[in-house]
């Protein structure tokens, strides 16, 4: 009996992953034409909470007010438009095979499924890649200029992990033009009343009542004050956790709040450990810094990866002859080449590094080379590709990439781990949905550049909105507990307390030192690569550091007012937890796949090693009370259309 | 312009929605602040081409008084006779006033509009990058403007601080009497301080159509990028023949070189 | 490569709330790399602050990358700083040197209400786009994405408008307060394309009204566009006058619905 039937048999929780019946291809036809409907009159009886206005919430806030549903929608920012989905430069995903070179559905399907090291839910990309095809139709319509060929079409380009060209973009701002056409159709309805908008409004809490979310519990930021919202349905759309390691891509206020306080609810978090480091961004420059930028994963269409053999090397760049250059990833991956996968590239960019062969001041970098596509394409064309990011890179580096090589190495990037959702993105919860990052669901190990957009429009724009009223047709006119139930009441209470107690403490040290520190043992033990012993070493000093914050935290002014610290507080809190059930799903998964790479599972060449027998199974942790007590439940993954084998990119 | 004095707390819902109150188009393009600015520069284009006419019958004093009284002559019999004397010009003088008017009025309201835009300045200096002294004197340069044409028009039109203006004079071959506007232009640049203002007023006048000739092709959405670089040429060009032409008359006087 | 900046003197607007007085507040910062970012200084600064049991100063700032437009500030009477078609976020200390002193002012508009010291709120530009900064497209109907060409300089100058990121320099940066850069930016976007045609003259119209109950008037100053942390060019206000122009007169039969 393999471990994972060993682990079915003890789950606590009943998971459902409700798959529809029939062949690969027809499941989600299947779905949509045996699910439960709402009479468009009624639908405007139902209310359904938004929470987080990126690509997925402000899509499903919008698809969802224009059938007719009442949407209540809260964003921490003060617009709608600030959402991180806006920093992904690269592109979105579709398999429109608009350039003919042999892409279709299952392809891309396919390719998601590999990319993700099979440890995805083959249903669900399926649907994924179904649905990219009109994700591209809705933003085309909804004005988003994507690039386009002098004869006036979309024009494609190429991304890791795929030999086809299905990756559409607008400049390096891909994200922006997506999240741009989204929040202007979500304003729209905001404009019209479909949407009620409450911006710069936390969710703190999330409200169970008889085993179904029943709302939520809000701080507004300017005033402090907590109001209680209920409604028939809520959705997460909060994003990811990234981070949880302090330095990383993500924006400065991301964080896992929302996903954590409904795990503390009962919703279960699965795979924690699959995060994704990605392998373009710039170098830390110093101690003080507060993020990582990424360079767009796209600039491997042309850039060359290399270092110098000699890891004493002290001369520049372009004085180094190529015979004592490393192009590390054309040796080693040909048919790939610059293109690997993420996770891969940055393994092996880890290694060089860790080999003394980085580059730069502080010798963790290594060169992205855009010289020979210079001389190939010319500086015009090589400006017109990636101007903005040269530009970006620029401004941050200090150095001009057209003259120099950039400096790259790999950082904390997305999160694939998540929300356990069933195929209706439904969590354990009824009633509570998770959509975009937030879930676990599409992904696998490890996501392929240009899938987030699409994962994130997917669910907002064509899951959601169908299998939320699968759920809410057969609650017509039936009564919904309103915010003055008890379990509004105690949650209230519960959130003052907990405000009120890290303005108590008193102690000397900021939340940002805390979070820098946790991020600091989390990327140590629980980054690019994990052992057993670094793991446990990362959980005996995360719940250190954790009661040193209880009892050391110092946050200054006051709950009634605009206060940034106290908002970070709450946050890091959060991470602390998060961060032991981390180390503690990475210590659990005892193989290696995707973005989980444990040093003692690996090949003779250092690729990972998989264990399909004991591990091809999604782990979902319900919370068990203290954060360093999870309960493990499985989810047995089966794939009937890709056969399980191992990943070659060669 | 309804003024947003704190922050909103709480839900956002149908700000679209609200029932507009649509007025005849052309006030309800004017109410708006774009519907002003093309007001400002439809009649800023009215009356540069006054302001460009004026100079070049101007120029008649370079002929000597014949010519310009001539000139003169010639705009008080407009379409004369088809039209009685004098009917003609006061019908083109309506225009020009209801376009000083207009200009004014917009002008007037767009600047309480901005003060409002912004009821606690900077704290600090600012440090303006494209904004330049024409730009941000258009009011200053205007209102000295305005209160030039009203000192111009007392002295040189009703000749109430020149005793020169209504003279009559009847030169060689004609049949009557004409006014004698030479005369009374010479009179008038012959003190000193007034010779100077008129001076100081055309120098702001060119300031003013250095910004606003400008302004014209972005109020009126007048952009093609074939000719965009020419807009500034054509502002600098303009406001330089007018600023020439005009302050060489009460020089060209103080010199002597006409008299 | 990385150099040390000495004696750095910060004069930051401190108010508590919308109706507080506010105050210049002074700070000095001994030492700081010039690697890193204004805003990490303020990072520094804060954690500082807080260690010392003072509140920390409140701004706005998310990405860090200078696209999701959250962060603002006017330093030394520049919005955005002293770098050009630079968002705050990304201007680093390698543009300033030891002993110099800056300012920090809030961006101030009546339509940008104070919140606390440095963060305003920026919700009128979102009151612009909702009324009428938008494709109808509802999902679900969208023909196929290749059905219409679109040249490609159109698609890019779309593009190039496009790029606004909503953060309101322009209007902090321009002497009246208005707001001609960022709606024109988007009407633009949504007019040069032809998705955009059916309802270009009803956008153009609403917008430019909602624009007008919040902002103040363009004198064509062109400090906006100097400001712009996208270098976006103030052309496209003169294709917002145009389009508004063209909206109230050769389309009043399609407006005359009111």
């Amino acid at each position: 009996m393999s471990l994972t039937d060993q682990l079915l048999a003890q789950n606590t929780v009943q998971l459902d992953s409700k798959i529809p019946a029939g062949p690969m291809a027809d499941k989600w036809n299947t779905y949509k034409s045996d699910m439960k409907l709402v009479n468009p009159n009624n639908k405007r009886k139902f209310k359904v909470i938004v929470v987080g206005t990126g690509l997925a919430g402000a899509s499903a806030a919008a698809t969802l007010a224009e059938l007719g549903y009442q949407v209540d929608a809260f964003t921490f920012h003060d617009s709608a438009r600030r959402a991180h989905s806006i920093a992904a430069q690269g592109g979105i995903n579709g398999a429109k095979n608009y350039k003919g070179d042999g892409d279709s559905i299952h392809r891309l399907f396919y390719d998601t499924v590999k990319g993700g090291d099979f440890r995805a839910r083959e249903a669900n990309v399926h649907r994924l890649a179904e649905n990219s095809v009109d994700i591209i139709d809705q933003m085309v319509a909804q004005g988003v200029p994507f690039a386009r060929e002098y004869g006036g079409l979309l024009d494609n380009r190429s991304f890791g992990g795929a030999q086809v060209s299905r990756t559409f973009y607008a400049r390096g701002q891909t994200g922006q033009q997506l999240l741009l056409g989204a929040y202007q159709q979500f304003s729209r309805q905001v404009g019209l009343g479909g949407i009620r908008l409450f911006n710069r409004s936390e969710l703190v809490d999330i409200v169970v009542i008889d085993g179904r979310a029943a709302g939520i519990l809000v701080r507004d930021l300017v005033t402090g004050e907590l109001t209680s919202h209920s409604a028939h349905a809520v959705v997460l759309a909060t994003g990811g956790y990234g981070n949880a390691f302090f330095l990383s891509t993500n924006a400065m206020a991301c964080n896992v709040t929302a996903a954590w306080r409904a795990h503390r609810k009962g919703a279960l978090f699965a795979n924690p450990c699959y995060t994704q480091i990605h392998p373009t961004c710039i170098p830390q420059s110093d101690d003080s810094q507060s993020k990582l930028t990424l360079m767009s994963e796209s600039l491997r269409n042309d850039g060359r990866v290399w270092v110098p053999t000699n890891p004493d090397e002290t001369r520049p760049a372009h004085e180094i002859p190529e015979n004592e250059r490393d192009y590390y990833l054309e040796r080693l991956y040909p048919s790939f080449g610059n293109l690997a996968p993420r996770d891969i590239s940055s393994r092996a960019a880890k290694r060089a590094v860790d080999k003394g062969l980085g580059v730069g001041p502080k010798k963790n970098g290594v060169y992205l080379d855009f010289s020979d596509a210079i001389n190939r394409l010319g500086r015009d064309v090589v400006e017109e590709r990636y101007g903005n990011l040269f530009e970006m890179y620029e401004r941050i580096a200090g150095e001009n990439p057209y003259d120099t090589p950039m400096r790259i190495y790999p950082a904390s990037h997305y999160t694939m781990g998540g929300l356990w959702v069933d195929y209706e993105l439904m969590t354990n919860i009824p009633g509570l949905y998770a959509a975009g990052e937030a879930n676990f669901s599409d992904h696998g190990a490890n996501r392929l550049g240009a899938s987030a957009l699409m994962q994130g429009l997917s669910d907002g724009y064509f899951v959601l909105p169908y299998t939320i009223g699968n759920y809410l047709a057969p609650m017509l006119n039936k009564p919904m507990p309103g915010t003055d139930h008890p379990e509004f009441k105690a949650a209230e209470v519960a959130a003052k307390e907990r405000f009120a107690g890290y303005l108590a403490i008193g102690g000397t040290k900021s939340p940002d030192f805390f979070h820098r520190e946790l991020g600091k043992i989390i990327w140590d033990y629980c980054g690019m690569e994990r052992t057993e012993q670094g793991l446990e070493k990362a959980l005996s000093e995360i719940p250190a550091l954790y009661e040193e914050f209880k009892k050391d935290l110092r946050v200054t002014g006051d709950g009634e007012s605009m206060n940034q610290t106290l908002e970070k507080a709450g946050r890091v809190d959060d991470f602390f937890q998060l961060g032991m059930l981390m180390c503690k799903d990475a210590l659990d998964r005892k193989e290696s796949c995707g973005g989980h790479f444990r040093a003692e599972y690996q090949t003779d060449e250092g690729e990972a090693l998989r264990d399909d027998e004991n591990y091809c199974h999604v782990s979902a942790w319900q919370w068990g009370g203290d954060p360093m007590k999870p309960v493990l439940n499985v989810e047995k993954l089966e794939f009937e259309e890709v056969h399980l084998a191992t990943r070659s990119y060669k | 312009m309804a003024q947003v004095v704190t922050s909103h707390r709480g839900p956002v819902t149908g700000t679209a929605n609200r029932a507009k109150k649509r007025r005849p188009f052309l006030i309800d393009l004017y109410s708006t602040a774009v519907g002003k600015k093309y007001v400002m520069a439809l009649t800023g284009i009215g009356m540069m081409g006054f302001v460009l006419f004026h100079m070049i019958g101007n120029l008649k004093m370079y002929a000597g008084a014949a010519d310009l009284d001539h000139y003169a002559h010639f705009l008080q019999t407009l379409l004369y006779p088809l039209a009685p004397k004098g009917w003609v010009l006061w019908i083109l003088r309506g225009g020009l006033i209801t376009m000083f008017v207009l200009h004014l009025h917009a002008a007037w309201s767009l600047t309480r509009l901005n003060r409002e835009a912004r009821p606690v300045k900077y704290q600090s200096s600012r440090d303006y990058q494209i904004a330049n002294f024409a730009s941000r004197t258009m009011r200053w340069s205007g209102l000295i403007v305005l209160a030039f044409i009203v000192w111009h028009l007392l002295d040189l039109t009703f000749g109430v601080v020149n005793s020169e203006v209504g003279n009559m004079v009847q030169y060689e071959g004609d049949t009557e009497k004409i006014k004698a506007v030479y005369v009374s232009v010479i009179a008038s640049f012959d003190r000193i301080p007034v010779a100077l203002f008129y001076v100081v007023a055309n120098i702001l006048l060119g300031i003013h159509l250095f910004h606003g000739a400008w302004s014209i092709f972005q109020s009126l959405g007048w952009n093609n990028p074939r000719f965009n670089k020419w807009r500034r040429a054509f502002a600098t060009g303009f406001a330089a023949v007018i600023v020439v032409g005009n302050v060489s008359f009460p020089v060209a006087v103080m010199a002597g070189v006409i008299s | 490569m990385s150099n040390t900046i000495k004696n750095i003197t910060l004069k930051i607007w401190r108010q508590s709330g919308p109706a507080a007085k506010g105050y210049f507040e002074t700070h000095n910062i001994p030492e700081i790399t010039d690697e890193a970012s204004f805003l990490e200084m303020l990072d520094i600064l804060n954690d500082r602050l807080v260690t010392e049991g003072k509140e920390a100063v409140v701004f706005d700032h998310d990405c860090r990358e200078g696209i999701c437009g959250t962060c603002s500030l006017m330093i030394d009477g520049q919005a955005h700083g002293p770098q050009r078609g630079t968002a705050t976020c990304q201007l680093h200390m390698r543009k300033f040197k030891d002993g110099d002193s800056i300012t920090i002012e809030p961006w101030r508009a009546s339509a940008f209400p104070l919140i606390k010291d440095l963060m305003v709120d920026r919700s009128a530009f979102d009151r612009i786009i909702e009324s009428g900064g938008y494709i109808t497209a509802e999902t679900g109907g969208a023909p196929d994405a290749n059905l219409i060409p679109i040249a490609k300089p159109i698609a890019d100058a779309a593009m190039d408008s496009a790029e606004c990121i909503g953060c309101g320099a322009c209007v902090a940066a321009c002497p009246n307060g208005a707001a001609n850069l960022f709606t024109a930016a988007k009407v633009a976007h949504l007019n040069r394309l032809p998705q955009g045609q059916a309802e270009r003259y009803s956008r153009v119209e609403a917008m430019v009204e909602t624009m007008d109950e919040h902002f103040g008037s363009c004198t064509n100053h062109g400090e906006c566009e100097a400001a712009c942390p996208k270098e976006i060019s103030i052309d496209v206000i003169a294709l917002m006058h145009k389009d508004y122009r063209k909206a109230k007169f050769a389309n009043r039969k399609d407006l005359a619905r009111s």
